[in-house]
């Protein structure tokens, strides 16, 4: 089928909810509306009211009670609106949701995947456009997974579901209907901690995610670079091997990503590099990412967020141009 | 009662030798633990906050856990399998969505279980709080709250913690049944309970029990501090356990004798339990073997060094 990003997502939850019958969607607004960016479209005429929760609202509820549910067996799948309000939640995810299997030695588990959206560009309302995967990157016993394309949407969040583990699946609103894949009808999936390689290169490795994939990939394309492309796909754990070998390659990095630059993900790739890599290294690490303020208003937005000047200036100063 | 409070009392004094890290007794909430308790069903499941020994004890959880989780290993979560009900939880409130969520898997499973979850009067200000009663309210889920309002949130007394008359009313803004009772009366609080559990099936109650917190917050806090000696005093005299003891002599089912060979009994138990929760040898390895459900490379590479390193060595 030919699929954009809700569509992917959409079709992963049906068959997710067709195939285990504890799996069950809360959130705000995903019954009834289909969730404010109709990703659970039409799934409660399918599955019931029992098992597409229209819930009130309360993050910390949503979460805690979808902890809850996990710990007594069910398979919840909730949805946080916008990262923006997931921090209402933030307790129920650090002390509870990640800890649960450590503090009780394994004979606690809480399988669940919470969806939210995440990252801008598309000019919202402040509080809508956050990337905010360093802040819960820190925090053992989460998985974090983020897809830049409808494939690996629907495959790693099928892979998300059959795991006994939390995992935050981040979407960015900006790929929900930028462009269209042929995906397959049928279930897979995409392996959670394996990066994804776009492109095979050897003058330069440009390690990436999310909605820094595209423009990446087009400045690459334009510049006709011999780049390697790695879309990190799993933010945690980390696909460290894929991440060195390349490095080990082509000697000379970029970073690139959407989040804050200070304390960011992009800080934590740079100095796994530097301790497996760094005699292998021909110029210094250059990373890519927003100025270390809160998420601007969206008349700003442009003068903040990564883009193809940014990133082909980085490029230029590791290739000593 | 009386080998809870026994039991508080030998932790207590292991935690002032050194032999246990921080510790929170529940002296004088005995009546409002083991009542509710006593009124859960054997399939029923108990969500508990961190001062509910007399809890664990009366719903078979092993004791030695119990103390080696205040000695502090993480094995003393592990809750056995016949054992119906959770680990404690710390962070003050954040059980009680967790409560609805258990309470709402059981209404979707079709189970008959309820679930009987416990918060202190200074959680009752909590987010999660609200959150939960609203969610349970609105999902009607066997959910019954107790509130063991022991008048005290470490230094924060009762009046200063609400303006609430009482704190079961807050049952009403969520749309669900409220009770006060008299959480020193073992025989009250038990039958409030078994009616809330009864009614389980037909939505949430939330259950305050009027206790006092005879003793301190944890073993890091000193009360005299805040709060004055006859308060305590007048607090003392109904005490749950004297209450239960009167009441029993004077039905002529309780004498010196009986007492006596109850205290004694308690104390070999209590002894046993100690021994076993001293000798667990702990397994640094187990920290990093139980974070996923798989072994994630960062956590092999980080295992091995510690282990290499001189301190693992011994």
């Amino acid at each position: 089928m030919q699929a954009n990003m809700v569509a992917a997502i959409n079709n992963a939850l049906e068959l997710i909810m067709k195939e285990n019958k504890n799996a069950v969607l809360l959130g705000e607004d995903i019954g009834k509306d289909g969730g404010v960016f109709r990703v659970t479209e039409g799934l409660l005429d399918k599955f019931g009211e029992s098992r597409v929760i229209d819930t009130p609202l309360g993050e910390s509820g949503i979460i805690g009670s979808a902890v809850g549910m996990a710990l007594a067996g069910l398979h919840p799948i909730p949805e946080i609106q916008f990262a923006g309000f997931m921090y209402l939640g933030f307790s129920q995810i650090v002390n509870h949701a990640a800890r649960y299997r450590s503090r009780s030695r394994s004979r606690f588990k809480v399988p669940m995947v919470i969806r939210t959206p995440v990252s801008g560009g598309v000019r919202t309302l402040e509080h809508h456009s956050e990337s905010p995967e360093a802040v819960y990157a820190n925090i053992g016993g989460l998985v974090i997974v983020e897809p830049s394309n409808p494939y690996d949407a629907k495959g790693l969040l099928i892979k998300a579901s059959r795991m006994e583990d939390p995992v935050l699946f981040l979407e960015p609103t900006k790929l929900y209907r930028l462009f269209r894949q042929e995906i397959p009808d049928e279930m897979y999936e995409v392996e959670i901690g394996k990066a994804s390689k776009i492109r095979e290169g050897n003058a330069i490795t440009i390690i990436t995610y999310g909605t820094m994939v595209k423009p990446v990939s087009d400045i690459v394309e334009k510049r006709k670079l011999d780049a390697d492309i790695i879309d990190v796909r799993t933010i945690s754990p980390l696909d460290e091997e894929t991440i060195i070998a390349s490095v080990k390659k082509t000697g000379k990095v970029v970073i690139v990503h959407e989040a804050p630059l200070s304390f960011g993900v992009g800080a934590e790739i740079a100095a796994r590099i530097a301790d497996k890599a760094i005699y292998e290294l021909q110029a210094p690490v250059v990373r890519v990412g927003s100025d270390s303020f809160p998420y601007p208003f969206p008349g700003y937005e442009k003068y903040y967020l990564p883009n193809e000047i940014k990133i082909s200036k980085a490029i230029d100063k590791v290739l000593g141009q | 009662m009386v080998l809870t409070r026994a039991y508080d009392n030998k932790i207590l004094s292991l935690q002032r030798q050194g032999r246990t890290a921080t510790f929170a007794p529940g002296f004088g909430e005995e009546a409002a633990q083991v009542g509710s308790a006593s009124a859960m069903r054997p399939n029923d499941i108990f969500v508990p906050a961190f001062r509910q020994s007399g809890v664990y004890l009366t719903r078979g959880f092993p004791m030695d856990l119990y103390l080696l989780y205040w000695i502090g290993y993480e094995e003393g979560n592990v809750v056995p399998e016949n054992v119906r009900g959770m680990p404690m939880a710390v962070p003050v409130s954040t059980q009680m969505p967790h409560a609805a969520g258990i309470a709402y898997a059981q209404k979707y499973k079709g189970s008959d279980s309820a679930v009987v979850a416990y918060v202190g009067d200074g959680g009752t200000s909590e987010g999660d709080f609200a959150e939960a009663l609203n969610l349970a309210g609105v999902w009607k889920a066997p959910l019954v709250a107790i509130i063991q309002n022991n008048q005290w949130a470490i230094s924060m007394p009762r009046k200063k913690q609400s303006a609430a008359e009482t704190l079961a009313q807050k049952a009403f803004a969520a749309g669900i049944n409220g009770v006060q009772v008299d959480g020193n009366d073992v025989v009250a609080v038990y039958k409030a309970t078994r009616e809330a559990i009864s009614n389980a099936r037909d939505g949430p109650t939330l259950i305050e029990c009027v206790t006092y917190r005879m003793g301190m917050h944890t073993t890091s806090d000193d009360p005299t501090k805040y709060r004055s000696d006859e308060e305590t005093a007048a607090w003392a005299k109904k005490d749950p356990i004297l209450r239960v003891k009167a009441y029993l002599e004077g039905k002529g089912l309780l004498s010196d004798a009986i007492d006596k060979e109850i205290e004694e009994g308690n104390s070999k138990i209590i002894d046993s339990w100690v021994e076993k929760a001293e000798s667990f040898k702990p397994d640094p390895t187990s920290m990093f073997t139980n974070v996923y459900s798989f072994m994630p490379e960062i956590l092999s590479a980080e295992l091995e060094e510690s282990k290499a390193s001189d301190f693992w060595q011994g």
